[in-house]
């Protein structure tokens, strides 16, 4: 780590009402893997946005090379050697990969060149992927290798990665760590984004950590605990969620052989699921995204109806109920998509606290509403939780995603749920307020509330959940106790995800 | 260079302002048109917007802008309760026809008895063949999710031929000396809609206030309206708070559908009086535009009710008056519309005017 590949210096970005970076520098040598650090809207983003072309700083510099950068447009930071892959993919899942990577160069050369040099690069680096195989077949993993190798056929010398094990497996973040080390080793630079300090640990050699916009510290990971990092983050001392010793009840959910068709093409099918909640326990249910999570979640719900006695709560069928008829009994969902399902974006908070609490909070009597009891309700929430808005008539679009999740989770944990199910509870949600979700969900757990926590952050399901399963292709695993359970065996739990072994270095 | 920022709230002030605003634009940019065509802007703005109210025909006027506003008005509540959940009911005008057609029926088979359960049979009926017409595209979608905008739509067709059939068959008055259309239910008192001819009242007013009543606090305070506003708003949230969406269409089509045909059955039993070829005049394709003119509120389809029914019949007078071409009444109309859509935008938008960024 000799010389210097790009130097940010007091880079500043404002924004109506928020000042995103305020005066940040650091440097990245050729050859570092440097990871950038931070709460959900520490700054992050806004910060590699403006390296990759997207937002322009108002005040700073930054110097590549030793030559000013300042680029206009992407496709000059592109030009520059400057690659990004993106947390979201922009795929298009009826196109084969070939034709996906063609789509983003500006002179694609012929399909058969192209497919060759996408072999060669995906050998190359240890990511086995068919140039022909149609997007919409591929597992997370596999999109996320297609947006790699389009961004190392351009040959970066700064690759920019953001979140990019957050849909991996643990075998699978292991094939990508590998190609990383060797993009290393071959003296290409790398800005790695995460919020995970595990991963940070093994892989990186600088950490920058950003917090409320400003940079607060820099570290060498491997030398410093995660414990003291996150506390760097957060700014203040952690609270760890604390789980009470607790007494198993009789069962609440029984789930057997439950099995719903897709309902879309690229959806993915429940396959005989069998699972059993006891009161007082929380189910942990990890697994890749996409792997039947949503599907799961819709058919505990009622929104996807199955055979009556696939799913029983304290011992009644209720597989042919709809969601109204289910919460009336006490089971109580939140799915993972806060806008359009969980809530309705354009609806006032108190709309949305009557959207599931009408039956349990007794909101309505022979259908006519009560807009006051309502109100009160989303004010109850908007106080238990810590609901930053100003109050209960603004929409559920205003709120930024970790207060709506705030708000959409407190809605079911303060209607008394005696089965709760929630998927990915604290997604986009900052650290201090995650925990408080986690404490919430372990809370009613200790009252004797039966708990089914989808989630895709393992280190969440490790804390919380009691037993942990599965979910892989719509299959759910037999569950296993969390206590002792280890890193390799999660992974094999989840596993099936295709390309598992590691292709020929 | 103009840039559009979405608001976080949509603004309150903005969605009641635009209809007064595009009603404005409209004046100015209609009075423009009539200029170019010859005709004094303020004279013909005057005779369309003034003279039906407050001219010196008035007394003539006023019973119908009731006359032209009561079936608009019944319609367009119907019609927003589908629009608000994105259910698209567009065959309103052959649900309207279906309507005239059972309730001039039913009352005609009892011609020439005089009794006071004849009028309220006939309603019953009215809303009956309205609500049945409408059941068709409801029921097909449902079962085999067809679309309901064209099952509807096409309805309007066969329906019209329906009503040609009747006027020259079953209905046909027989005492017409072969004249096609019914015996006219004005001189049959047991079957007559009116309540007060000379003010223009008749019982299609007293049911278009009763249902824009009921479609308010249908909309505010019941929970069947709460799960129209939500599927229209976000529909997985709607399953996921438990809204039955095949009970929805059924209920949002058979309520539009039984109020276009009670729209139906009110006027051919009063202001126009018999069933004929030429009944329908385009009540139920305007009560889509009056609907979305009053944006989909039942305070607002009543005020835009009344708008519209003004610019038909100032525009007639214009027409007569002034020697405006129809045409150009329409176009004049089209306007207003094409103005509130525009301007809708800047309920949820706010336009600013940025300095392009200097790369």
């Amino acid at each position: 780590m000799t010389d210097t590949l790009l130097s940010i210096r007091g880079l500043t970005k404002a924004y109506p009402g928020v000042v995103a970076n305020n005066d940040v520098s650091f440097d990245i040598g050729v050859g570092e893997v440097h990871a950038l650090l931070g709460e959900n809207g520490a700054g992050k983003s806004t910060l590699v946005k403006m390296i990759y072309g997207l937002v322009k700083p108002d005040t700073g510099e930054m110097v590549l090379r030793g030559q000013p950068f300042a680029p206009p447009e992407p496709r000059a930071a592109r030009a520059d050697g400057i690659a990004m892959v993106f947390q979201h993919f922009s795929l298009f899942d009826a196109l084969n990969v070939a034709e996906n990577i063609a789509l983003g160069m500006e002179t694609p050369p012929p399909m058969r060149d192209l497919a060759a040099r996408i072999r060669e690069v995906s050998e190359t680096y240890g990511l086995p992927l068919d140039p022909f195989r149609t997007v919409g077949d591929l597992s997370a993993g596999e999109r996320q290798r297609v947006e790699i190798i389009r961004c190392l056929l351009q040959d970066p010398k700064l690759l920019i990665m953001d979140e990019p094990t957050s849909v991996l497996t643990p075998q699978e973040v292991e094939i990508l760590f590998q190609t990383l080390n060797k993009l290393r080793s071959e003296g290409t630079s790398i800005l790695y984004i995460s919020h995970k300090l595990e991963e940070i640990r093994t892989l990186c050699d600088t950490a920058t950590i950003l917090r409320l916009g400003q940079k607060v510290g820099t570290c060498v990971p491997a030398k410093t605990t995660a414990r003291d990092m996150a506390e760097m983050m957060v700014g203040s001392t952690l609270h760890t969620p604390e789980r009470a010793g607790r007494d198993l009840g009789e069962v609440a959910l029984d789930v057997s052989g439950l099995s719903v068709p897709s309902p879309s093409a690229f959806g993915t099918a429940l396959k005989n699921v069998h699972l059993v909640v006891r009161q007082g326990e929380v189910l942990g249910i990890g697994g890749v995204a996409g792997n039947g999570q949503d599907e799961l979640l819709n058919a505990l719900s009622g929104e996807v109806r199955s055979e009556n006695g696939a799913i029983k709560m304290l011992g009644d069928p209720i597989g042919k109920l709809g969601p109204k008829a289910r919460r009336g009994l006490g089971l109580l969902t939140a799915p993972e998509e806060r806008l359009g399902h969980a809530a309705a974006p354009d609806m006032s908070l108190t709309e949305n606290a009557l959207l599931t609490g009408s039956v349990r909070e007794n909101l309505e009597t022979r259908g006519f509403l009560k807009w006051g009891a309502a109100q009160d309700f989303a004010e109850r929430i908007i106080n238990a939780f810590d609901v930053r808005t100003p109050g209960p008539s603004n929409v559920a679009r205003s709120l930024s995603g970790g207060n709506l999740q705030k708000f959409v989770i407190g809605r079911e944990v303060l209607q008394n749920p005696k089965v709760l199910v929630v998927n990915q509870p604290t997604w986009g949600v900052d650290a201090s307020a995650a925990a408080s979700i986690r404490q919430a969900i372990l809370d009613l757990a200790a009252e004797g509330c039966a708990v089914v926590c989808i989630s895709q952050d393992l280190d969440e399901l490790m804390e919380i959940s009691d037993r942990f399963a599965a979910l892989n292709e719509g299959r759910l695993s037999a569950p296993k106790p969390t206590q002792g359970l280890s890193v390799d065996e999660i992974g094999l739990m989840m596993g099936g995800a295709h390309g598992m072994e590691v292709a020929h270095v | 260079m103009i840039v559009m920022e979405k608001r976080p709230q949509p603004s309150r002030a903005w969605s009641l302002a635009t209809p007064v605003v595009a009603v404005l634009a409209t004046m100015v940019f209609g009075g423009l048109l009539f200029g170019v065509l010859g005709t004094n802007p303020f004279v013909a703005i005057k005779t369309i917007f003034w003279d039906p109210i407050f001219g010196e025909f008035a007394f003539y006027y006023r019973p119908q802008l009731l006359v032209k506003g009561a079936p608009l008005v019944l319609i367009a509540i119907g019609l927003s309760l589908g629009f608000k959940a994105g259910i698209w009911n567009i065959g309103a005008e052959g649900q309207y026809i279906m309507g005239a057609l059972v309730g001039a029926g039913v009352g005609l088979a009892f011609y020439p008895l005089d009794a006071w359960y004849i009028f309220p049979l006939m309603v019953i009926a009215g809303a009956f063949g309205g609500w049945i017409w409408a059941m068709i595209p409801a029921v097909l979608k449902v079962k085999f999710g067809t679309n309901e905008i064209l099952v509807s739509l096409m309805l309007v067709y066969v329906a019209e031929q329906l009503l040609a059939s009747m006027s020259l068959g079953l209905l046909k008055n027989p005492e017409g000396f072969g004249f096609p259309g019914s015996r006219n239910l004005n001189e049959y008192a047991s079957a007559n809609s009116w309540i007060l001819q000379d003010a223009g009242m008749h019982w299609g007013v007293v049911a278009a206030l009763i249902a824009v009543i009921f479609a308010y606090v249908l909309l505010n305070r019941h929970m069947l309206g709460f799960q129209i506003r939500l599927t229209g708003e976000a529909p997985r949230a709607a399953r996921f708070a438990g809204v039955n969406p095949a009970r929805l269409i059924l209920f949002c089509l058979g309520t539009s559908g039984m109020l276009a045909g009670l729209a139906g059955m009110f006027e051919v039993a009063g202001p126009s009086g018999q069933v004929s070829i030429d009944f329908n005049v385009g009540y139920g394709f305007t009560a889509i535009i009056v609907a979305f003119l009053g944006r989909l509120h039942p305070v607002g389809i009543l005020l835009a009710g009344g708008l519209m029914a003004l610019t038909y019949i100032g525009g007639e007078i214009a027409q007569g008056n002034l020697g405006l071409p129809a045409a150009a009444i329409q176009v004049f109309q089209g306007m207003l519309l094409f103005f509130l859509l525009a301007l809708d935008l800047l309920t949820s938008y706010r336009i600013r005017f940025a300095k392009k960024e200097v790369a």
